[in-house]
């Protein structure tokens, strides 16, 4: 179980959140089909760190971007997205 | 290989069980192979023997980080069932449980393979529709399925909550009579044992480190044992497909997540079939030293921890509890997770790379181990020819990018969404 600290509403059991893609896997609107396929299935997949786009979808609803590690589920860093 | 009988177990018995011997060679890691295959799980031993056995290709080696079987291979709920939607996943599950049900007599090795049934339940009218159609689709590809009322499921397994007042009413179910279940572990040793006897080497605690690739093809592998030169290379990892790909600097439309499963404390024979949901996620069948085996929903974000959250364990035991009251009086003994490779429409992945020589197995997200025999039938059919099987040729690796997705649940290109 992890232990997510939500920016707006403080540290939440995970439950409450639902994990969306990496980062690096967000579509761009405009991307053409070739780039669009690439960027859909085309995935790291790492064991380690990866920057992750989760929402907290029984919360307060808010796009976040967590820094988690997908061996040991360390969470390094929660930020709302976008930034600001 | 000395072949076992009812004669050489009895022999055995009078001997004091001291004439037993290893199953399958320690080999050592020669220089050159012809097809060399990563990973010595249920595939990847599965490959090796229809390497050797129907192809002819004695020149192959399984490399394993670990120990045979040790991965999902002995961590799945051992369901093996054909009774897929899709006509591809069909021709591929059911060219799995025909080989099934030859096979501890070709391995001369007992799997305990057990053709109880595999149940699906409907808990509502628009669940019998969609179960009479699946039902239909199955009969009409030549697969067996037969539709049950509530009486006749009542029958069939009486421990049901068949109160009108359940969680989860019961209005029937669909049967596949030909499904049901294996011993997960004697997959890998039957195939190891038998690969073995046809002059495969079962390499294990050598570990993959990198692929040696010259002028765009595959020549190799680097292991922590040394390199090993081959002509063909197959991945056959699942779970941890990404990672070795990345070696050879190959990204795959694979997320690793993880899937949890239970057993509970030996208890009396109380549920003789595989019982399955069409609505919620439990699978619960009883194993043959007892134990209730219970499965459920993967966790639903990437890791490769092996270890999964409480929520998950509390939600599969109360749905198994709302379907059979009888088991909340159970213990559970253990609980467990295996790294499943999910792919981005729910099903496997057997074809080539864009790197010549080395070949894929995997994506089988969380139903590998009833595809076992057709997958290694067939994987060893491409490291073999070069070619894909007309049974695989729609699970090749490119499927994604042409749009050509077989997609089961209908879930669309996430794997969470499993």
């Amino acid at each position: 179980m992890m232990l997510i600290a939500c920016p707006h509403c403080g540290p939440r059991a995970h439950v409450e959140f639902s994990y969306e893609r990496p980062m690096d896997a967000i579509l761009p609107l405009d991307a053409t089909p070739q780039d669009a396929a690439r960027i859909l299935y085309q995935r790291d997949n790492p064991r380690g760190f990866s920057d992750e786009l989760w929402r907290h979808t029984h919360g307060c609803r808010a796009w976040l971007r967590l820094t988690r590690h997908t061996a040991t589920h360390q969470i390094a860093a929660v930020i709302p997205w976008p930034p600001g | 290989m000395r072949r076992f009988s009812a004669l050489s177990l009895l022999r055995a018995g009078l001997d004091g069980q001291k004439g037993w011997s290893r199953h399958w060679r320690d080999a050592e890691p020669r220089g050159h192979y012809d097809v060399i295959v990563i990973g010595g799980g249920g595939h990847g031993l599965a490959t090796a023997y229809y390497l050797a056995k129907t192809h002819g290709v004695r020149s192959v080696a399984v490399l394993e980080r670990s120990w045979i079987g040790g991965g999902n291979t002995g961590r799945n709920t051992t369901i093996v069932r054909s009774n897929y939607r899709q006509p591809q996943l069909q021709r591929l599950l059911e060219f799995s449980l025909k080989t099934w049900e030859t096979l501890s007599d070709e391995l001369n090795y007992n799997l305990m393979f057990s053709q109880r049934g595999a149940v699906f339940l409907g808990h509502s009218d628009a669940d019998m529709v969609k179960l009479a159609e699946r039902g239909d689709a199955l009969r009409c590809a030549g697969i067996d399925a037969e539709l049950m009322t509530r009486e006749v499921v009542a029958r069939l397994v009486p421990l049901l909550n068949m109160s009108p007042d359940a969680r989860f009413p019961i209005f029937g179910g669909l049967i596949q009579k030909r499904g049901g279940t294996a011993r997960h572990d004697a997959v890998a040793w039957g195939y190891a044992r038998a690969a073995d006897a046809l002059g495969v080497d079962v390499i294990q605690n050598c570990e993959v480190t990198g692929f040696v690739i010259t002028g765009g093809k595959v020549t190799g592998v680097k292991t922590t044992r040394g390199e090993i030169g081959a002509a063909r290379v197959g991945i056959c990892v699942a779970g941890s497909s990404g990672l070795v790909a990345g070696l050879a600097g190959l990204k795959l439309p694979i997320e690793s997540h993880l899937l949890q499963a239970f057993v509970s404390e030996p208890v009396k024979p109380m549920l003789d079939t595989v019982v399955m949901s069409q609505s919620i996620h439990a699978y619960i069948s009883q194993s043959d030293k007892g134990e209730m085996v219970v499965g459920g929903d993967p966790d639903h974000y990437p890791t490769y921890s092996q270890r999964g959250s409480p929520h998950r364990i509390e939600e599969v035991a109360a749905q198994a509890i709302s379907l059979i009251p009888a088991m909340s009086r159970l213990r559970m003994l253990r609980c467990w997770a295996g790294t499943t490779d999910m792919s981005f429409d729910g099903s496997p992945i057997i074809g080539m790379t864009p790197i010549d020589g080395l070949y894929l197995n995997g994506g089988w997200c969380y139903g590998g181990f009833k595809a076992t025999p057709g997958s290694g039938r067939l994987y060893a059919h491409l490291l073999a020819t070069g070619a894909s099987h007309e049974i695989a040729a729609p699970f090749s690796l490119d499927r994604f990018e042409r749009g050509a997705t077989i997609d089961e649940a209908g879930a669309g290109p996430a794997p969470q969404a499993r």
